[in-house]
């Protein structure tokens, strides 16, 4: 298939990450918030499918995301920390989990959970978006379908990890940077390239 | 679909593998004349193909005769079937609470025509959300429906109708165009007020939701 290579004002230049220099306040501040906030992510979960049945299994008494600091579901996106897109988006739901996503305040970051969210799963169809990551902007990704709690806690166990080596001394941090004004994260060419039919599905092609 | 005619029910009897129904072809036939094209039994269902012209009469008819009182319908759907010369199906199924019985009504229509039937929804109620759907995946029209609009797809799709045969799996658009398109959409348009038929009841709400409402918090009045 032959990726292209990534590149356009989405990957911050040579020039921009040289331009800074960590010290030591810097990263002792980096340090406690990094701490406090991977230790009190709260989720919003944007549940659509059968993924969802294993997140509340997630969140339920026996395997407890609540020992992550997840205590409080954050159905309302204002306050929350964290967007879990547990199971598949149609094109009809994916204008809303963008609008949600829009609607959390910084920092904020997203799961997506299962193959359907990652990649459009076995739904390679008219009404799936083919991989969440072509709407919003994705941190973690988990596989399965759907993924046990299991394999959940362990993205989410990433996502701490990630966010505590963040630093605010990378100006690129908090930066969501469209390719062009229609609002796409990814160029459109590169989604048409990713979504090329692959497996079984290659012979349903659209001349059929 | 198995049980046959009258079987659901425990109708004393009638037995579960008999194909007898009140609705004997001959009867119908009797009726409408050249209207009925063909009859058939089918695991034990009866199973009536009709004139489109003709068919919302044969409906009405057959709801509100004595003996026959089709006061229920299961299910209204559409068949296209693989090859491309063989008409489109729309099918009824209909069912008889009272008696217990049930009976299925189609109506081909060649796909060189326009494909419209009459509406049912004078008939039964019901039909409104399947009308519309038969509408948005295979773009029958029903004539006389008050509100024909897509139901499953969004109604700015314009990719066609996703059931039909001759629609390709990922539908007609690149990823990149359904991508755009789904990114330009308004989500406020797919919930509106009148969606959820409030709007109708608007001068009886209480007077905070219908500040909330005017503001436009979950959609938007006309």
């Amino acid at each position: 298939m032959g990726l292209s290579e990534p590149q356009g004002p989405g990957a911050p230049s040579s020039a921009e990450i040289a331009g800074v220099s960590p010290n030591f306040i810097t990263t002792k501040l980096d340090f406690l918030a990094n701490w406090a906030r991977s230790n009190s992510l709260w989720p919003m979960p944007f549940g659509t499918a059968c993924c969802a049945i294993e997140f509340m299994a997630t969140a339920a008494s026996r395997f407890d995301i609540s020992r992550f600091g997840m205590e409080r579901m954050s159905f309302s996106p204002r306050q929350a920390d964290v967007l879990i897109c547990a199971g598949r988006l149609p094109f009809k739901l994916a204008p809303i989990i963008r609008r949600i996503w829009d609607q959390m305040p910084q920092p904020k970051w997203c799961i997506s959970m299962g193959a359907c969210a990652s990649s459009g799963g076995i739904f390679d169809t008219y009404t799936m978006v083919q991989g969440i990551d072509t709407i919003v902007p994705v941190d973690v990704y988990v596989p399965g379908c759907p993924p046990r709690p299991e394999g959940l806690m362990y993205g989410i166990m990433l996502l701490q990890k990630k966010i505590k080596g963040e630093t605010l001394a990378d100006p690129t941090l908090r930066q969501e940077r469209l390719v062009d004004d229609r609002g796409f994260f990814i160029p459109p060419e590169t989604i048409d390239e990713l979504s090329e039919p692959f497996g079984n599905s290659v012979h349903q092609t659209r001349s059929a | 679909m198995s049980g046959g005619v009258g079987g659901v029910g425990g109708v004393s009897g009638v037995s579960p593998t008999s194909p007898t129904s009140p609705t004997s072809p001959t009867s119908l036939t009797a009726q409408f004349g050249s209207a009925i094209l063909r009859t058939a039994v089918s695991c034990g269902d009866q199973i009536v193909w009709v004139a489109r012209e003709r068919a919302h009469d044969i409906l009405a008819w057959l709801r509100d005769t004595p003996g026959q009182q089709y006061d229920y319908l299961t299910d209204l759907t559409a068949v296209d079937y693989r090859d491309p010369e063989r008409p489109l199906e729309v099918v009824y199924q209909l069912r008889s609470l009272q008696l217990g019985h049930q009976l299925r009504v189609k109506i081909p229509l060649e796909k060189s025509e326009p494909l419209e039937v009459a509406s049912v929804y004078d008939l039964w109620k019901g039909a409104d959300w399947l009308e519309r759907e038969v509408w948005d995946m295979f773009g029958v029209h029903f004539k006389g429906h008050p509100d024909l609009r897509r139901i499953l797809m969004w109604e700015t799709y314009a990719e066609g109708y996703p059931l039909r045969k001759d629609f390709p799996l990922r539908g007609h658009f690149s990823r990149a165009e359904q991508t755009r398109q789904a990114l330009a959409a308004n989500p406020e348009a797919h919930y509106s007020l009148e969606e959820l038929s409030i709007a109708e009841a608007y001068d009886e709400l209480p007077e905070d939701v219908k500040r909330r409402m005017a503001k436009g918090e979950r959609g938007f009045v006309e």
